[in-house]
């Protein structure tokens, strides 16, 4: 198709039409199919609670993916810290799921006994609240991508040196995570919630209601993404990937540019922690682990980056076979993930896009090939 | 008045001198070819006034008051200054026409943007090619977008680094030709070629640069005749 419109003059000046972006892309399209089947399956024939908290999780990991896709597919800035933001949204959630427990049957969460504690710190007030709970996991991710990508950003660390050192800063959240005079759990991290919204956690209906809203936000993370990089926005992001030089010599500060979409994507890890604790039950600095933050990006590389749906492949493929496998023999499951890195590398360098010709177009940009 | 003035540069690269005093004036409504031996001091010179590099001493100055040296890229290009890099810079994964957008800038109203860059594509001559991705695009081709992405901006200023390099003896006539209508009064175009037949057909004027310094500055005859020139070109 594209070769078509190579060949036959078209009208120069009409800009073609870009509305509803995410519509002109088939692999998102059948995303978009995919969530809603697995809402209606949710629904309609509520599977065992097993099945419907994996497909939850799934969910999560694949908006995990996706805020990395965004900054690394689109922008060529690999974080290989960006469990930190994650970590920050499971974090403040407990909190709440907490705070909200406390409050409600009187018993003081476990690490506030070990240290010997009568109420929680004072920096706790206020976490009952769901909305500001929620505003203040957006905002900390945000504030804490800023500052770091504003350093980074103006003093131009690129490439490889940006990715170390954002490996560094989630290295160095876990081992402050790991103290106990922190008030946020130290290295038991925080456990036991019984409620969400008031509502007994376990129960069908709030392990189902997770599920649904880890679907809902994946969807509409997909869509608002793609909307993002289908229009100006997206092209510059892709002109600074190639030559971020050429582009600020053509007149735009690419700083800007880069420290928005990098704290865009820090609010989405985020959002994917904030669903995470309540379906897992527990937030410890486990997750602030480097090899955790590593494997996001093994997820993208795998899925295949730079088209949002691959990094939803990577991460429910990878994370299915993980929760099978590690299962099964979780020995083994270190090698696993390395063999797969490896002949994905090596046999399909776009991930598994390259797949069954899920390519139909050369230009995986372009969101009209016969325009 | 000089549209452009670069005064008494100096780069020095860790114990490299690749500029030394290095001045310079271009007026406007001139094409002014720069040219030297390898090593000369001319790519550097171009990142000096694109704000690439930055100079130990000196400045480049554009009208009376504002000194490039002290700008961002992004400021330098806003103030009208645009370059054509050697390498040939368009966005692969963008196509011709996504490119020509990026390059009249993010200020053009979106009204006359469409107009604007169908004028670019035809004089750069890409029309059938619009909506093909650039990183698909000939090597000629690329010089000719690259150029076009300069043009869509309206610069006061265009630098050209090596727009013929790698090209066929038709596709070089057909970029002097380009080079040659985009001369005009309030407009100042400086060059950087090793052909000297192209020079030769595009420039009012040449400045030989040699180990950071200026050799010659004048006409291309002047050039060809000039005893020190003729060392530094035919080696010593």
């Amino acid at each position: 198709m594209s070769g078509a419109a190579d060949s036959l003059p078209s009208p120069v000046n009409a800009r073609p039409r870009r509305s509803a972006a995410w519509l002109h892309e088939p692999l998102l399209v059948g995303i978009l199919l995919l969530i809603l089947a697995a809402c209606l399956v949710l629904v309609g024939l509520k599977p065992a609670p097993y099945v419907v908290n994996t497909i939850g999780q799934l969910a999560v990991f694949a908006i995990l993916a996706v805020s990395l896709d965004l900054i690394w597919g689109y922008l060529g800035i690999l974080s290989l810290g960006h469990g930190l933001f994650f970590a920050i949204g499971g974090y403040v959630c407990a909190m709440h799921l907490l705070s909200h427990a406390f409050s409600a049957t009187g018993v003081a969460p476990d690490f506030v006994q070990f240290m010997g504690w009568k109420t929680l710190p004072a920096y706790w007030a206020g976490l009952t609240n769901a909305p500001y709970a929620l505003f203040l996991a957006m905002a900390l991710s945000g504030a804490v991508a800023f500052v770091f990508g504003f350093a980074s950003f103006r003093s131009r660390v690129n490439g490889v040196y940006f990715s170390i050192i954002s490996q560094a800063l989630v290295y160095v959240a876990m081992l402050l995570m790991f103290r106990n005079d922190t008030g946020l759990g130290g290295n038991n991290g925080m456990t036991g919630f019984p409620l969400l919204f008031g509502y007994p956690m376990g129960s069908a209906a709030v392990t189902t209601g997770l599920a649904l809203a880890s679907l809902g936000a994946l969807a509409a993370v997909l869509v608002g993404t793609r909307a993002l990089v289908a229009g100006r926005i997206g092209r510059r992001m892709l002109a600074c990937r190639d030559d971020e030089t050429r582009l600020r010599t053509l007149g735009y500060g690419t700083t800007r540019l880069k420290l928005g979409i990098w704290c865009l994507s820090a609010m989405i890890a985020a959002l994917a922690g904030v669903l995470y604790v309540p379906q897992v039950g527990i937030i410890n600095p486990r997750v602030l682990a480097p090899d955790l933050s590593i494997e996001i990006a093994v997820w993208v590389a795998i899925g295949g980056m730079g088209r949002l749906g691959g990094a939803v492949i990577g991460a429910v493929a990878v994370n299915a076979l993980k929760f099978w496998l590690s299962a099964a023999m979780p020995e083994a499951w270190p090698f696993i993930l390395s063999g797969l890195v490896l002949v994905v590398v090596l046999a399909l360098p776009n991930g598994l896009l390259d797949f069954a010709s899920l390519r139909t177009k050369p230009t995986w940009l372009r969101n009209g090939g016969g325009r | 008045m000089s549209a452009l003035l670069v005064d008494k540069l100096d780069v020095v690269f860790g114990r490299f001198r690749a500029l030394t005093a290095l001045s310079l004036a271009v007026d406007a409504g001139e094409v002014r070819a720069v040219i030297g031996p390898n090593g000369a001091g001319k790519t550097t010179l171009l990142d000096v006034i694109s704000g690439i590099t930055k100079p130990l001493r000196g400045r480049v100055m554009l009208g009376d008051s504002l000194d490039l040296a002290k700008c961002s890229e992004a400021g330098i290009a806003k103030a009208g200054v645009r370059r054509k890099f050697q390498k040939p810079s368009v966005f692969p994964a963008l196509t011709v026409y996504e490119n020509l957008d990026i390059g009249c800038g993010a200020g053009l109203p979106a009204s006359e943007r469409a107009a604007r860059i169908g004028a670019v594509l035809g004089e750069i001559g890409l029309e059938p090619r619009a909506h093909a991705l650039a990183g698909a695009l000939a090597h000629g081709e690329k010089q000719w977008l690259e150029i076009g992405m300069v043009l869509g901006s309206n610069p006061r200023i265009i630098l050209l680094d090596e727009p013929v390099a790698g090209l066929s003896d038709a596709e070089t006539e057909r970029t002097a030709a380009l080079i040659r209508a985009l001369r005009r009064p309030d407009r100042a175009i400086v060059v950087i070629e090793h052909d000297m037949a192209f020079v030769e057909a595009i420039a009012d004027r040449v400045t030989v640069l040699h180990e950071g310094r200026t050799l010659y500055e004048g006409g291309m005859r002047g050039a060809r005749a000039d005893a020190r020139v003729i060392e530094v070109f035919l080696g010593r």
